[in-house]
């Protein structure tokens, strides 16, 4: 795929912006949740080390694609599953 | 429409629910269904991603990628307890740039004419990412002093390593022959090694009391590592969502500066809390008044208006569901307790909230550092739990104190303050508190955990 380097850079500056819209928002109380959420969507790195491990791709990148899918993983699965943890508990009586 | 197509749609699709489901987070009661609505998100990138068209993925290996780091990290989000929540976030910062830079790498050995520069700024932020976080990981669990590790000419050899990588990474052609893919893959590999050793270099020197800020840092790295893995590989999904993270990690990193009345450059290179030195109140002599438990269950008796000010002493401790237990029982007696959160107590953004969220406190009894304040001045006893910086008065008014500045909870105001702390230790900051000393101060000496059901028990027997 190539798409070219202007167009992914304005994709880049509009999504900062919009972060900055929605993350302002977020209250303190939550701060901690927001951090261990955006882990996970960090974690998006995922589709990047997926797209790595090719069947006709050298060993040597298939193999660090493969460490990048672990790493990836856990902080996909874990960073979610944590958050829900963490947001279940946020009760008001 | 062509099968490509499809697939950006179905990235823009994710994109779309990981937004809305920061857009959630915005209030206690939708947050959840925007974990869910992200996570949702990410099982769509991941399908768009299994199903690219003309890509042959070799399944097995991804099964077997995907299997363990599954198991791992459900392990890692069902075992941790909620005090280490700030460790959990700095060992999945440190993956997340991990993931990153080999992505990147894995790239570049495949693909040698991918550009070198964006290959190199996703491996160098990742791999400092990386060991950046888990030293950062080291000194909450303990591994590694929490005080700040500080050495002669350490901040010149880490201005040595930056200067030597920036440029590597513009002009590896001064280092290597880079007329050959080999030259260019000795920098690659050299700048690796550097930001490997940065990352250590730039976390050590920095204090226990400022980790909030440098995990929110990390956190916004480990998006920014994704974004520039994104424009390597040329991926939307990546560049929108790493983007997303590191404007989150920036705006946090920012809140917790402010918190402590700081600017970045100071929490990285200031390295507070190297030695104790002492602050203005070291010549002054204070005049400690150790009280008893049963006396401070006597002076909550007469009170009706008490604010409990939790900080990390109170995780250490695992205390908070006792503070709850407390707090409910003086509640039952007719009096309004209130919880005070200051923006940096804790070791991370919201620490103390996900603690006492965890412990069954309702979410709109904690206040924020502006909402609070006001409340002191008709509130009977503001009752502290090991935090020590954030309600220390100097930094009101003492010009010469580290700390001076720092927008601090005036729990000073009360009219009378009970001070749990484990002995007279200073802060991490390093600083003596002169709020120990004053008249209507009373210090209750103890683990906050024992402390508080010797409290309990006193206050039932009211």
């Amino acid at each position: 795929m190539q798409i070219d380097i202007v167009s992914l850079i304005t994709i880049f500056i509009l999504a900062v912006f919009v972060g900055n819209e929605i993350i302002n928002k977020v209250p303190p109380t939550l701060h901690t949740p927001l951090m261990s959420g955006s882990n996970a969507i960090s974690g998006i790195a995922i589709v990047g080390a997926i797209l790595a491990i090719l069947v006709d791709a050298g060993e040597a990148s298939k193999y660090i694609g493969l460490a990048a899918l672990i790493c990836a993983t856990i902080n996909v699965v874990g960073g979610f599953l944590v958050t829900d943890r963490m947001l279940k508990m946020f009760k008001k009586k | 429409m062509e099968a490509i197509q499809i697939t950006n749609i179905l990235y823009l699709i994710s994109a779309v629910a990981f937004i809305l489901g920061i857009k959630r987070l915005s209030h206690p009661k939708t947050a959840r269904s925007g974990n869910l609505l992200s996570s949702l998100g990410m099982l769509i990138a991941i399908i768009a991603t299994l199903t690219y068209p003309g890509k042959e993925f070799d399944f097995t290996l991804i099964l077997a990628g995907v299997g363990i780091g599954a198991v791992i990290g459900a392990i890692f989000a069902t075992r941790v307890q909620m005090t280490e929540m700030p460790q959990m976030v700095a060992i999945f910062n440190g993956l997340g740039g991990a993931a990153s830079a080999f992505v990147a790498s894995s790239e570049f050995l495949s693909s040698p004419n991918s550009p070198f520069i964006i290959v190199c700024l996703s491996v160098f932020i990742g791999s400092l990412t990386f060991t950046g976080s888990f030293v950062a990981f080291g000194k909450l669990q303990g591994f590694i002093s929490g005080r700040a590790v500080t050495f002669k000419g350490q901040q010149a050899i880490n201005a040595v390593i930056a200067l030597l990588s920036v440029s590597l990474i513009l002009a590896p052609g001064l280092f290597f022959d880079s007329s050959m893919y080999s030259g260019y893959l000795n920098a690659f590999f050299v700048i690796i090694v550097l930001a490997l050793i940065l990352g250590v270099g730039l976390t050590i020197p920095i204090g226990g009391a400022d980790m909030p800020v440098v995990i929110s840092l990390l956190n916004s790295y480990s998006g920014i590592a994704a974004a520039a893995t994104g424009f390597l590989i040329s991926n939307n999904a990546l560049i929108i969502s790493g983007s997303l993270v590191g404007a989150s990690g920036l705006i946090l990193t920012n809140i917790m500066c402010k918190g402590m009345n700081r600017s970045l450059a100071n929490v990285i290179f200031g390295a507070v809390g190297a030695e104790s030195e002492g602050g203005s109140s070291d010549g002054k002599e204070m005049n400690i008044k150790s009280y008893s438990t049963t006396e401070a269950a006597m002076i909550l008796d007469a009170a009706e208006k008490i604010i409990i000010v939790p900080g990390y002493g109170l995780a250490v401790a695992q205390a908070q569901h006792v503070a709850r237990e407390v707090a409910e029982s003086l509640e039952a007696m007719g009096k309004t307790v209130l919880y005070a959160i200051h923006p940096v107590a804790g070791r991370m953004p919201g620490h103390m909230n996900v603690l006492l969220a965890e412990a069954n406190v309702s979410y709109d009894v904690l206040k924020d550092l502006d909402e609070i304040n006001p409340e002191f001045e008709d509130c009977d006893v503001a009752l502290i739990l090991g935090a020590n910086d954030v309600v220390n008065p100097a930094a009101r008014h003492d010009q010469s104190s580290p700390i001076y500045g720092m927008p601090i909870l005036n729990v000073d105001k009360s009219r009378t303050v009970i001070i749990n702390k484990r002995s007279m230790n200073p802060g991490f900051a390093g600083v003596q508190n002169e709020l120990f000393g004053y008249d209507n101060s009373i210090m209750v000496f103890g683990d906050a955990k024992d402390m508080l059901n010797d409290l309990l028990k006193e206050v039932k027997e009211l």
